[in-house]
């Protein structure tokens, strides 16, 4: 019975998108986009092809600490090249984003931020500070490996017991 | 030549953001200016929408004999600003956001004027000459 009116009430949502009208919490006629988060090997790879906007931020950010968790990966690649600003609160979000990651064992790089983006966003005042970055995803796949390959407990060592 | 888009929603916050962009790549703005006024756009109609419950922008190209510039007005019907010194400072912020958004702003133009009173909204004025 619940799970009847469940699929009625998405239904209905549909039905009211399809209009051009709210699409669940949105109240604005945009529909819920998400930011695909792709597993790369040992990493987790996001690509922000899209215009970034903060509702996005806020469901790229709850879907990635999900991902981590999912998948145990230690490291997260973020592509910033085709974003043509980054504001504050985007700033702020990719901050957030490689806090959280941090918290869940897993190491952020952002990579391509364009020159412009850069300036601007000194001059706006965010630095971002504890943001790792590279300029191009090669490279920040390195700095991964690196940074992640210092950080790593060496158990073969450590583990045998001494005679 | 005024063109005034609507901010209501964050939908607003990219239209008035490729707007800017558009016509400060008209008047042949560099990249690294153009970036400054997007940004300062996306700063601004936050603003608008998140504290001041929605309003305006005013965009208007300024033409002067000796140089051209792009003036942006936001405007909103808002609670106003209750000490403007005190919101230009970084990290000021009554809402959750850094509290970069009119200092910083500020920073990236060369004309910034805030015109607010409460219960009456507020209007901040920008340009950028190129």
């Amino acid at each position: 019975m619940a799970r009847l009116q469940g699929d009625f009430a998405t239904r209905e949502l549909t039905r009211v998108g399809a209009h051009g009208k709210s699409v669940r919490r949105r109240g604005d006629g945009m529909s819920i986009e998400r930011i695909p988060i792709l597993k790369l090997g040992e990493f987790l790879l996001i690509t922000i092809q899209v215009e970034m906007y903060d509702s996005l931020a806020q469901i790229l950010l709850d879907d990635l600490a999900e991902r981590i968790v999912e998948t145990r990966v230690r490291g997260v690649l973020i592509d910033i090249s085709a974003l043509e600003i980054v504001d504050s609160y985007m700033g702020r979000m990719l901050s957030t984003i490689a806090e959280t990651s941090r918290l869940l064992n897993a190491v952020t790089v952002v990579v391509g931020m364009q020159p412009a983006v850069a300036i601007t966003l000194v001059q706006l005042g965010l630095s971002l500070p504890g943001i790792k970055t590279a300029l191009a995803p090669e490279q920040g796949i390195d700095l991964l490996r690196q940074v992640l390959g210092q950080s790593e407990p060496q158990h073969d060592r450590n583990d045998s017991p001494e005679d | 030549m005024t063109e005034t888009i609507p901010l209501r929603t964050e939908n607003d916050i990219v239209r008035a953001r490729h707007v800017v962009r558009e016509q400060a790549r008209l008047l042949a703005f560099g990249l690294v200016d153009q970036t400054k006024l997007v940004t300062a756009t996306s700063e601004l109609a936050r603003n608008t929408v998140r504290y001041g419950g929605g309003g305006v922008m005013r965009l208007e190209v300024l033409n002067e004999s000796s140089r051209c510039g792009l003036q942006l007005i936001f405007e909103d019907e808002g609670p106003g600003i209750a000490d403007v010194e005190l919101a230009l400072q970084n990290g000021y912020t009554t809402g959750d956001g850094l509290g970069l958004g009119l200092g910083g702003s500020k920073r990236l133009c060369d004309e910034f004027e805030i015109i607010t009173s409460l219960e009456q909204g507020t209007q901040v004025r920008i340009v950028k000459w190129k």
